[in-house]
């Protein structure tokens, strides 16, 4: 019912927007783009500023006369838009919770947006300021992490897969054992992080990756421990260096990083392995606007905007060709080269994203089990006890109070030669 | 005896190559023609020109530098003085504050870091440059500390008292006869808090807001994707700056020396 009612909403919208924007003036604002000038300068002149949060080298930004997208956007709108960045969903997440500062665009990933969603810290999107909503793939629309599409707008999606390197391995393997192949010991990379680590785990034993069973998260934190002594490292962006040097064969990464990595190395190749893997989006939101003044709703219509205008298609395909995952915007991908669109390692085909499962925000104790499992799984060979701390810090008492001891003693003596120490002290 | 000092001259050169071998790696690869940090694959001059056009970076390299500057400028002034104070306190006094002044700095800086930012949360200060400096000027004002104390403990006192005798009263005998004593002190405090602030990451991650980061936290932020070279290209021109900086700063020092030198041969 509330869906039908939405799409009515949206349906509503689009003519509204499709009207407006046929009786608009459009402008020529880059010579060759084309923008509705009518909509982009509606805050023209009053020194609107927001601050937009999102993850590092995330955006075009002029690099090999790409466009920078912030510049273009305060040329056209005259919103002056500050540019930070985090580093993962869980920092941002605490910089939100932490108060004291104000954002007014975030970039989420699935499920950081529901748990937002449910923790009431993001703003219902107005989507008659975001008329350039029309171009996000239908596919895209409503996901599970928004059902009701109200909060956020799909900015880049992607998969996880098996990156290998042919000529090592002499196969194309199709399954994640490969991972615990012994006869490819200390040429498997494996990610750092735990939840994509957890989730290669829990697909190879066939579980959902969202499972909070904790029979299912145990078995897939043994599986883990037995991967450990096969792992050669626990890295991140250092896969791109050791995969492009042929120094490991196997690495779990990201769809559109693959890409990089593949025309650096030729004998590079990457998989959707078949037992299924992470489909992931990063959203754009509005965090949750606390008071409603004059200044504060200026800025949520400045952020619509902002939100609208990485959704034209050529600031859409400017991006993606800069992050080179993929994107929703249907409009946008029409713009990129045959080739890219074409290629099966960003753009699967539907089959091979059936088993595809996105994250969903699991509950605050599963978190805590499985950031628990995780300490345990890298602690392993560390020999990690409880009375290790209060031994050592019993330990650096009684040290500093030997030393205290001993120097007093030191004094004791040499004042019985001396008896005046005291006369520099100014 | 030859034989060591060729043994030791060896040594100073193994400890060099292992302080300068990933500066010398990070300078290599700032010229390298693709994003690889590991496979050469040509010359380019690519990622010092895109620095320039690189808004975030420059920006975040801005706030850092005005960052520090002010940070130490303030930390240098408000630690001289507590130096001065600490030097004329009693004994146990003494201790007592300098235990203090010596916790930011033994403190881990996480700590530092999260209760500055519940500090500033609670007193609905809004994160950003003020906050900032804020965090900066408290871990600075140890080592400005630090760095006065020893001087003013070599300082003879009585130059003070002869100052005064002169006709000073005791604000100008404090401008001309203490400040200029302390003032090597002074200085590397400074250079010491300037550095220190410049480094800083885990506290500025704590307490930078929506409208502003610096360097370090944005180079961070770009782990998950990769760190650009263009990081490699800023880095090699901050420490080409600095070696020069230092170049200049030694020989200009030396040739003061040797004039200096000279003169009081003169004198004699």
């Amino acid at each position: 019912m509330k869906h039908n009612l939405w799409s009515k909403a949206a349906g509503l919208a689009l003519t509204a927007s499709l009207l407006l924007s046929s009786l608009s003036v459009t402008g020529f604002a880059d010579g060759e783009t084309e923008y509705d000038m009518e909509y982009y300068s509606q805050l023209a002149g009053k020194d609107v500023t927001i601050n937009v949060y999102n993850w590092g080298e995330y955006i075009s930004n002029g690099d090999d006369d790409s466009l920078d997208v912030n510049a273009e956007f305060e040329k056209l709108t005259g919103i002056r838009v500050n540019y930070t960045q985090f580093d993962t969903n869980e920092s941002m997440y605490a910089k939100l919770k932490g108060g004291g500062t104000t954002y007014d665009i975030v970039f989420p990933s699935d499920y950081m947006v529901s748990r937002m969603i449910d923790e009431d810290m993001l703003e219902p999107l107005d989507f008659e300021n975001i008329p350039n909503f029309q171009y996000i793939s239908e596919k895209f629309r409503n996901p599970s992490y928004d059902p009701e599409n109200r909060f956020s707008v799909p900015y880049t999606w992607g998969t996880v897969g098996l990156i290998y390197n042919y000529d090592m391995l002499g196969f194309d393997p199709d399954s994640w054992d490969i991972m615990w192949d012994p006869n490819y010991a200390k040429q498997i990379l494996q990610f750092s992080n735990s939840k994509d680590a957890f989730a290669i785990a829990l697909l190879r034993l066939g579980y959902s990756i969202n499972t909070e069973e904790k029979f299912e998260l145990d078995q897939a934190a043994s599986l883990l421990k037995d991967q450990k002594p096969l792992v050669q490292a626990y890295v991140m962006d250092q896969i791109f260096d050791k995969m492009q040097g042929n120094e490991a064969a196997i690495a779990p990464y990201y769809a559109g990083d693959a890409i990089n990595m593949m025309a650096v190395n030729d004998s590079l190749r990457f998989v959707i392995p078949k037992e299924g893997t992470n489909l992931f989006f990063d959203a754009v939101c509005i965090p949750k606007i606390k008071s409603d003044t004059e200044e504060s709703r200026l800025r949520k219509l400045a952020s619509e905007m902002y939100i609208n205008f990485l959704n034209e298609p050529e600031i859409a395909a400017a991006n993606i060709e800069y992050i080179q995952y993929s994107t929703p915007n249907d409009a946008a991908k029409a713009l990129l080269d045959e080739e890219i669109q074409n290629n099966p390692v960003i753009y699967p085909s539907d089959e091979s994203l059936e088993k595809a499962e996105v994250y969903v925000n699991l509950s605050p104790e599963t978190n805590l089990y499985l950031d628990e499992l995780w300490t345990q799984i890298m602690s392993a060979e560390a020999g990690y006890n409880y009375w290790s701390m209060p031994v050592f810090l019993l330990g650096a008492l009684a040290l500093s109070i030997g030393i205290t001891v001993m120097k007093r003693n030191r004094r004791r003596k040499r004042d019985q030669f001396s008896y005046d120490n005291n006369h520099n002290t100014f | 005896m030859r034989k060591s000092k060729w043994f030791s001259s060896l040594y100073v050169w193994l400890v060099m190559v292992f302080l300068y071998a990933p500066i010398a790696v990070l300078i290599i690869f700032s010229f390298n023609d693709s994003k690889s940090r590991n496979t050469w694959t040509g010359f380019t001059l690519r990622w010092y020109q895109e620095l320039f056009h690189d808004r975030v970076i420059i920006q975040s390299f801005v706030v850092m530098m005005v960052v520090a500057i002010i940070s130490s400028i303030i930390a240098t002034i408000l630690g001289t003085l507590a130096a001065i104070g600490l030097s004329k306190m009693n004994k146990k006094l003494k201790s007592i504050v300098m235990t203090f002044t010596y916790l930011p700095m033994i403190n881990p800086e996480i700590i530092t870091g999260v209760a500055l930012m519940l500090l500033f949360i609670y007193l609905k200060m809004e994160f950003g440059m003020q906050t900032l400096i804020v965090a900066h000027i408290t871990f600075n004002v140890p080592y400005v500390i630090l760095n006065v104390l020893p001087k003013l403990k070599q300082m003879d006192r009585n130059t003070y008292d002869a100052a005064l005798d002169l006709g000073c009263n005791s604000f100008t005998a404090f401008t001309k006869v203490v400040i200029p004593e302390i003032m090597p002190g002074i200085v590397s405090g400074f250079l010491m808090a300037l550095t220190y602030s410049m480094d800083d990451f885990v506290i500025s991650y704590f307490v930078s807001g929506a409208s502003i980061q610096t360097l370090p936290v944005a180079i961070y932020s770009m782990t998950r994707r990769r760190v650009s070279p263009k990081i490699n290209a800023l880095s090699t021109i901050m420490f080409a700056v600095v070696l020069l900086v230092l170049l200049v700063y030694n020989l200009a020092g030396s040739r003061v020396e040797k004039t200096g030198r000279r003169k009081q041969g003169g004198d004699r």
